[in-house]
């Protein structure tokens, strides 16, 4: 029984080397698909990385285990970091990594629910996550189950109307078991998300909507794991923790390039960019 | 599927009681599941006094999330509940419901296959004063579209009772569409609805009247007005539109030289289009539809309104005689 329970890695070192495999598992999916979401996947992977390994209680020979942590990537285009952080987990062997996006694999181009164990619920269309979230921790609570919730959003994922209805209920109903994150890397597809549709102030509109807003650099573990903490000693309403992060991070030549949100690297990206994680 | 005619082909006692809206047979019905089973719950859209979810809400507070007027991250929220092991049963209005919310009922509902109940009331035409604006009259061919989802229509408030404690006990997405206006009684008294299978009254020798909710009625007096004048007509009640219950359907097109689909929805689309497209490819045979015409609707009185848009008797008849006179 892989059985991983809360807190089992607290150590920063080993986070950070966990950290550092899953960015070079991305990497490698992606290649090997041609395609894919690099950018955000790479600026969200410590922050997911945290909360799969220090935080989550699961069990990956038994995804349906009804005591587990739930986790939901809203920003579906992240795939590529849940499927590798499941592979780490022992959801599924490494190979499977291979066959990102192609036919019949489980790993789809966006988290199907229905073809790997594991994804708690599809995503892809944005801006839904949240509201799931709730209604998981909504369920839970009916059976008295104090299982956690998770749930990472993309910061232009937030420009949908549909992440503020959910903001509403999760504070209306003092969803304290939900734990939010924010990847607050400033980039979408079409450029900054100042400029395409300006979200700031982030911090502020979480607070006015009833949350607990928590503040960290996404990429240093030991805040992370405060923030994560901080989080689950929480009572009364839900957190978001507000992850300033840097699109591509991990890979110079990829770092806040907004035209790798949706392009994989070539296979001579890849090698240098392996080097540049193995050396950072 | 075996045999799908359930009550033969003679006529069995119908309730003589007063016409009741299928929306209070459905907050009855939620309100009896919730009595018998702990892992019902219901949300609602600040509509629960409309839909009736309310009495549910009354009895059982805890189980029960209003989620204000935000019909996305209600479906959101129940495909949520649904996945913690619940039985949502989510309402608002049709409009709203599947229109709003269609993107997160195709992605968090279906594509997710989540154990979810989305009852809408206010479905169609007979919504009246509240004008197009409110007129659910797209709703079945916006759900019939989607993978994985189950779609009813429910004739009367009889029928209603037995399609929701059905759909309790179906696991799967299912959509079900109910009025606001009080309609007559039309299934026998001893009826119980059989997901995926149709009611048939009689199957018709020269025309047949496949219809679905409120139409079922007037399609039952439109059939004995012909068969008085020497036109045999056939009625068939077509609750479930999808899966579409084919058996009933091929046996019904082999024997007619017409078939009348009647809906209180567009002839876009919904139950006409699901004959056309099943009948066309496995027995051609001529396909009228009553429906609204590819148009939006419009405030008044509801049986105004029908008249306007010829859902009558009336206009039944006259569209089966006309294709016998030819």
């Amino acid at each position: 029984m892989s059985v991983i329970t809360k807190g089992k890695i607290t150590d920063i070192q080993e986070l950070t080397s966990i950290a550092k495999r899953i960015r070079i598992k991305i990497l490698h999916m992606l290649t090997q698909s041609g395609s894919g979401h690099t950018g955000g996947s790479l600026s969200a992977a410590d922050v997911a990385v945290a909360i799969y390994f220090s935080k989550m209680k699961f069990n990956p020979d038994n995804p349906k285990w009804e005591e587990r942590d739930r986790f939901i990537m809203s920003k579906g285009h992240a795939a590529p970091l849940l499927y590798a952080i499941m592979a780490e987990a022992g959801y599924f062997p490494g190979e499977t990594l291979d066959y990102l996006r192609k036919i019949e694999s489980p790993l789809q181009g966006h988290p199907c629910c229905k073809k790997l164990p594991g994804i708690e619920v599809s995503t892809g269309s944005l801006g839904q996550g949240l509201s799931v979230a709730n209604g998981m921790a909504l369920g839970l609570r009916l059976d008295k189950n104090p299982a956690r919730i998770f749930c990472i959003m993309g910061d232009g994922e937030t420009q949908e109307g549909q992440v503020w209805e959910a903001a509403m209920t999760a504070a209306h109903y003092k969803i304290d078991t939900l734990c939010a994150v924010v990847d607050n890397n400033e980039l979408q597809i079409d450029g900054p998300v100042e400029e395409v549709m300006g979200i700031e102030p982030v911090h502020d509109k979480w607070a006015a909507f009833g949350w607990h807003v928590i503040d960290v650099d996404g990429h240093d573990m030991e805040e992370i794991l405060r923030a994560l903490d901080e989080a689950e000693r929480t009572k009364g309403k839900p957190t978001v923790i507000i992850a300033k992060t840097t699109k591509g991070k991990g890979v110079s030549f990829f770092e806040d390039k907004v035209e790798y949100h949706g392009v994989a690297p070539s296979r001579e990206e890849f090698d240098k960019a392996v080097k540049e994680i193995n050396n950072g | 599927m075996g045999d799908t005619t359930q009550a033969g082909e003679e006529q069995k006692q119908i309730s003589q009681k007063m016409p009741k809206a299928t929306r209070d047979a459905y907050g009855e019905t939620l309100l009896e599941l919730g009595r018998k089973r702990s892992d019902i719950v219901a949300l609602d859209a600040d509509l629960s006094c409309s839909t009736k979810t309310g009495k549910f809400a009354k009895e059982f507070p805890d189980r029960f999330f209003n989620i204000g007027i935000a019909e996305q991250d209600m479906v959101g929220t129940a495909a949520g509940l649904a996945l913690a092991g619940k039985v949502p049963f989510a309402s608002t209005f049709a409009v709203f419901e599947t229109g709003r919310a269609w993107d997160q009922i195709r992605l968090v509902v279906c594509y997710s296959n989540t154990n979810v109940k989305l009852v809408a009331t206010h479905g169609g035409i007979t919504v009246g004063e509240d004008g197009a604006s409110h007129q659910a009259l797209e709703d079945i061919a916006l759900m019939r579209a989607l993978p994985n989802m189950t779609v009813i229509v429910p004739a009367d408030a009889a029928e209603t009772v037995s399609v929701i404690n059905a759909v309790a006990d179906y696991k799967g997405p299912v959509y079900v569409r109910l009025g606001r206006a009080k309609v007559p009684y039309v299934v026998p008294d001893d009826y119980q609805f059989t997901l995926g299978k149709a009611f048939v009254f009689h199957i018709g020798k020269d025309a047949n009247i496949v219809a679905a909710g409120i139409m079922v009625d007037m399609a039952k007096k439109a059939a004995e007005i012909l068969s008085r004048e020497g036109i045999d007509t056939g009625v068939i009640n077509m609750s479930t539109i999808k899966p579409l219950d084919e058996e009933t359907l091929l046996r019904v097109a082999e024997s007619s030289k017409l078939i009348v689909t009647a809906e209180e929805h567009s002839i876009v689309g919904g139950l006409g289009g699901a004959v056309c497209e099943f009948v066309s490819e496995n027995c051609p045979v001529t396909v009228k539809r009553i429906g609204t015409l590819d148009t939006f609707g419009c405030s008044g009185d509801p049986d105004a309104l029908l008249a306007l848009h010829g859902l009558t008797t009336g206009n039944i008849v006259d569209t089966i005689k006309a294709f016998f006179k030819k």
